[in-house]
């Protein structure tokens, strides 16, 4: 190997080094973006399961608020 | 109660316990006779004096790691400790009567280690025992407080080495420079630094270490 | 996350990493000279020092934010200097990485333990990988953040003694075979030496942003959950 076969060697590296860590937070987004996902389900199943209930509860404010 | 007379106190405690079951000091003592002998069959016949001067040095090693990891190993001394933090002493007497009792043990060990590294090898000369003192100091400050993170740890005795071996990269340096350069001066005046650097740092932090 | 150039550190960083570093490899490939004596292979200097430089001060701001933390309570410090050593510890390894393949082109060897920055290198890697060794083993909490901004503070202190160390061994380890050139650089050399290693402290902030917003993420992402999942 001749001086700029290990120059191209040493750049190459560090470029590999740069896109691996590119790499690593991809998945890391892709992992919060699924669980984030998950949670936006979670939070509209529980608002579809109660709306009865939250209709209730603001029933329960109006009839106790105008005192005084 | 003064600072002395607590860190006596304390360090009193460790050595009339290791007095009574007499496991740690006969277990360092064997260990360093035996990783003498097989670095005796480790060592071709032309490697000569020095390299058999650089295998002491590992053998004080790990034989030192041997006795830190015995130091806050039983749950008895978990549980210990935990009192004795919330007692009224500055904690860093924890850590200089561990590090003293440390010491003392190790002190012990090479007692036996260095006549048998004579036997064995070469001559051992006024320069290496007194890089082996200061060596043992910068040994047991600093691994009593890694030993004391260790214990914190799951992994205990598994990662106390880890923690310790770069640490200790300069204490061999030192040793094995005092042991065979024409002028160990250099090499003992570095230990010396190296003890009061690491000893002060591991003072000031061991408050940290034990407590949240 | 906003954007906006002022409250965004990591676009600050990533804008600046790109221009130094464009600007770095232009200059190393089209304006340096080549080296009369190592030839072409020489230019690996220019990002293997400022990559080396890089991770120290990496080390250094770990251990600032460890002191921050332990002196101060500062909140988010743990986290803080957890990141930065994870930047060292990368950068760490790119350096022993281009310090190894610069040392098969200069001296054909692979490693080469004369060379006193190498064999530095190859030390504190060893420690601040025990870092996260310590880190793994330890339940998440303060006495974690405590015993990790402890252990980062001796990783501080070990760089000179190290250096001190590799130097004296030198003497009767090693006999120094191989003799460095310490370049005698010229003006143009020199300023293309600083942009690089300015660039290089731009990507490593970049990095560091990046993955404290994702830790950060994560931590809110983890604590939504916990409160959703609350019957």
């Amino acid at each position: 190997m001749s001086g700029g076969d290990y120059l191209a060697a040493a750049y190459l590296v560090f470029f590999l080094v740069v896109l691996a860590w590119v790499l690593i937070i991809a998945l890391k987004l892709a992992r919060l973006d699924r669980d984030l996902a998950s949670l936006t389900a979670l939070a509209r199943r529980r608002r579809e399961k109660a709306p009865g209930r939250e209709e209730q509860e603001e029933q329960e404010e109006r009839e106790e608020a105008p005192v005084g | 109660m003064t600072y002395a007379s607590d860190v006596l106190t304390l360090a009193r405690k460790d050595l009339r316990l290791e007095l009574r079951a007499r496991d740690t000091v006969p277990a360092m003592v064997l260990f360093v006779v035996a990783s003498l002998v097989i670095f005796h069959f480790a060592l071709p016949s032309a490697s000569g004096d020095l390299a058999a001067y650089g295998l002491l040095w590992v053998a004080l090693i790990f034989t030192a790691l041997l006795g830190l990891v015995r130091g806050f190993a039983a749950e008895r001394e978990q549980g210990l400790l935990d009192a004795l933090v919330l007692a009224p002493v500055d904690r860093s007497t924890i850590w200089l009567a561990k590090a003293i009792a440390v010491l003392a043990f190790l002190g012990l060990a090479e007692l036996v280690a260095l006549p048998a590294f004579a036997l064995f090898f070469t001559s051992v000369t006024w320069a290496t025992v007194a890089g082996v003192a200061l060596a043992d100091v910068g040994i047991c400050t600093v691994g009593t407080l890694l030993a004391a993170m260790a214990a914190a740890s799951r992994t205990r005795e598994l990662l106390l080495p880890l923690l310790f071996l770069p640490l200790a990269i300069p204490i061999v340096v030192g040793g094995v420079g005092a042991s065979v350069v024409e002028d160990p001066g250099r090499y003992l005046g570095f230990l010396a630094g190296y003890d009061a650097i690491f000893a002060i740092i591991s003072w000031a932090s061991f408050e940290y270490v034990v407590t949240e | 996350m906003s954007t906006s150039l002022r409250s965004n550190p990591a676009v600050t960083a990533a804008s600046l990493a790109l221009v130094l570093l464009g600007t770095a490899i232009g200059l190393i490939f089209f304006f340096t000279p080549e080296d009369v004596d190592q030839g072409i292979s020489q230019k690996i200097f220019y990002i293997h020092v400022p990559i080396a430089l890089t991770a120290y001060a990496c080390f250094g701001w770990g251990a600032w934010k460890a002191l921050l933390h332990l002196w101060k309570r500062a909140p988010g410090a743990d986290l803080e200097s957890y990141v930065a050593i994870h930047q060292g510890v990368i950068f760490g390894a790119l350096t022993l990485l281009t310090g190894s393949i610069w040392a098969k082109a200069s001296w054909d060897h692979w490693w080469v333990w004369s060379s006193r920055q190498l064999v530095l290198f190859l030390v504190l890697f060893l420690f601040y990988a025990a870092y996260f060794m310590l880190r793994f083993s330890v339940e998440p909490g303060p006495a974690r953040a405590n015993l990790s901004a402890v252990y980062a503070l001796f990783g501080v202190a070990l760089i000179p003694v190290s250096f001190l160390a590799i130097r004296l061994a030198q003497d009767f380890v090693h006999p120094v075979v191989f003799k460095s050139s310490g370049p005698a650089m010229t003006g143009s050399m020199f300023a293309t030496f600083c942009v690089a290693w300015a660039g290089m402290l731009a990507l490593a902030a970049t990095f560091y942003h990046v993955e404290l917003a994702g830790k950060r993420l994560d931590t809110h992402v983890r604590e939504l959950r916990a409160l959703l999942e609350r019957p």
